[in-house]
């Protein structure tokens, strides 16, 4: 195929008086207008990057490296903190893959390990489904559903059972860093059970046979051959899964009672980067706030690149060579 | 029990906990969508469709102006951002080798992974804040935006998954290059792109974070791209936060038409692909 096209190309040197020239005029308009899509793109994220950082440029030079360590946040004061938001982003995230990791991996390894081949499609595409859910959707069913049920008899049950940690005592509100987390680990665990059992799958059966012919269990098999081999990537899955909680908005919005302040307890009300930036942005009181609310947003937004480079890396490492996970990002 | 029933057993035990697994995972989803029929349900008439919200206290309103407003700006945003995607899918697909293919996959991987606040946050200071107001415009650009990386990535893999035997024999029987792409190698591929964007259309239809501040939301019935308007997720967030019992009521119903809208265009873009692939055998 490429012997044929330089060939062609060969033959039809622009600018030539013959059919063929006439051609790869067509050829040549028909890959600049394909350059100008593609170059639109990496000049929107450029774009996207100065108007970010242009917009916090007065939150930066007034409050500097202090604005992710203060957590003084007060608009009619026009003093800007974001620590309560940087803590609640990276707790509400860690919790909500506490959650969920365990249950998408036990999920993951039923369907590549376990299932009758007839269920695990249909299995797939159900948790599959909670993925297309709206986020407004969980924000609405956690406020009228989960909460109450949280409220009435969860909480009370982790109260009596776990009060002695700080983390479990105080007055139960609905609104929660906790109520928040569990609908965000319902809303990643579909991303981190699909990669997860990509990254599964893309394990040799060679591996597994091996154990199995050494009169391992099933299970000793997913343990001691599957597991190992897959570390990195369902890492990497997992990760992915933390570029998906941190950026969450409306249902984290919804559930997590929007205060800012950094309690101890999990029963308490917390607040978010993108939380904050839902609930403000439109009615920002002056410059110096919508500012900081941009610089919030350029924080997230570096962040989750970050980390969703990292779940890329890692990914990539295990299926290098098998071609899977890379359809999952 | 002696060493070997101890690992049996073990196995059996673990077996069980990843079934329970399933069972959990699955569990939400059949509680999501049975309460969304539940309350929903009840709430949907024909006049829900077809009339505009009523004032607090009285009932009997709809969402009119809300579905008008997600159509134009899902339709709006569409046809910015597909164009742009299939276009710049097929880049990457047909110049493989070149450094601007490589900026704009990881471009494109960047812009999947950002949060769709921040794309409204762009969209609010390069369109809102340059124009002084909020408007449907805005809104339809943030979702373009969202758009266009996941269109792109769709096209490139569906573009790579057509044999190299049916683009040699266009350029063998003549065909210019261009023509061989459009005509042979992306009507091939065209079930699985169009499957692709039409997962990129459910996406963004659902998309409440991009608009809050773009798209603003309104009470009236609204055409224009240039003023603020509502939609189906900002009504569903509004009238979800809001104090009144009856807002609430239309909260589950207008989240029921959404995830319909959003389940629809799902089941279609699966259809195009299993009918193509049983047509071409």
């Amino acid at each position: 195929m490429t012997t044929i096209s330089a060939d062609l190309r060969a033959a039809t040197t622009p600018g030539a008086d013959t059919e063929l020239g006439r051609r790869s005029r067509g050829d040549m308009a028909f890959r600049a207008v394909l350059t100008l899509a593609a170059a639109s793109i990496p000049v929107l994220l450029g774009f996207l990057i100065y108007e970010l950082w242009s917009g916090s440029a007065l939150a930066r030079a007034r409050f500097g490296s202090s604005f992710v360590t203060s957590s003084a946040w007060d608009p009619v004061a026009e003093q800007f903190g974001a620590l309560p938001l940087v803590f609640g982003t990276i707790v509400s995230s860690l919790l909500a893959l506490v959650i969920a990791v365990p249950l998408s991996l036990g999920v993951a390894i039923y369907l590549t390990e376990f299932a009758p081949r007839v269920v695990r499609q249909p299995i797939a595409t159900m948790i599959g489904l909670l993925a297309a859910i709206p986020s407004v959707v969980y924000g609405l069913w956690g406020i009228f559903v989960l909460i109450p049920f949280l409220r009435s008899t969860i909480f009370p049950g982790l109260k009596s059972a776990l009060g002695f940690l700080p983390l479990f005592q105080g007055p139960i509100y609905g609104p929660s860093m906790l109520a928040a987390s569990v609908i965000l680990a319902i809303m990643v665990m579909p991303y981190v059970m699909s990669v997860s059992r990509e990254v599964l799958e893309a394990v040799p059966s060679g591996q597994r046979e091996a154990a199995l012919a050494m009169g391992a269990t099933r299970w000793e098999a997913v343990r001691t051959a599957v597991l190992p081999y897959a570390r990195s990537g369902i890492f990497g899955a997992i990760v992915l899964g933390l570029g998906r909680a941190l950026g969450e908005t409306m249902a984290v919005t919804m559930l997590i009672g929007n205060r800012h302040e950094i309690a101890a307890s999990l029963f308490a009300p917390g607040y978010t980067m993108a939380a904050a930036i839902a609930n403000e942005f439109a009615e920002a009181s002056g410059d110096l706030h919508l500012s900081a609310l941009t610089y919030v947003a350029f924080v997230l937004f570096v962040v989750t690149v970050l980390v969703n480079a990292g779940a890329r890396l890692l990914i990539w490492r295990v299926a290098r060579g098998s071609g899977a996970g890379s359809r999952a990002l | 029990m002696n060493r070997r029933e101890v690992r049996r057993f073990k196995s059996r035990v673990m077996t069980a906990a990843v079934m329970a697994c399933v069972v959990l995972a699955v569990l939400p989803l059949i509680l999501i969508l049975g309460t969304l029929i539940m309350r929903g349900a009840s709430s949907l008439s024909l006049a829900f469709f077809t009339k505009m919200p009523v004032p607090a206290g009285e009932s009997g309103g709809g969402v009119l102006n809300a579905i008008v407003g997600t159509l134009l700006m899902v339709g709006t945003a569409s046809l910015i951002g597909v164009p742009l995607g299939i276009a710049s899918g097929i880049y990457a697909a047909e110049y493989p080798g070149s450094r601007l293919t490589w900026v704009v996959r990881f471009v494109a991987d960047v812009l999947n992974g950002t949060p769709s606040i921040v794309i409204g946050v762009f969209a609010w200071t390069w369109i809102v804040a340059t124009q002084k107001h909020f408007s449907g415009f805005a809104g339809a650009a943030a979702l373009a935006i969202l758009m266009v990386p996941m269109v792109m990535r769709t096209t490139e893999e569906m573009i790579k998954l057509v044999p190299h035997s049916l683009r040699e024999a266009a350029l063998a029987l003549g065909y210019p290059r261009w023509r061989t792409t459009l005509q042979v190698v992306l009507m091939t591929g065209l079930p699985g792109i169009v499957t692709g964007t039409l997962l990129a259309v459910a996406r963004v239809a659902g998309e409440t974070a991009p608009l809050l501040f773009t798209a603003l939301g309104s009470q009236y019935l609204v055409t224009r791209l240039r003023e603020p308007m509502s939609a189906l997720p900002l009504t569903v967030f509004s009238y979800a936060t809001g104090p009144f019992e009856e807002w609430h009521r239309y909260a589950w119903a207008a989240a029921l038409v959404l995830i319909l809208l959003v389940f629809v265009l799902n089941i279609v873009a699966r259809v195009v692909t299993t009918r193509a692939s049983v047509s071409h055998g």
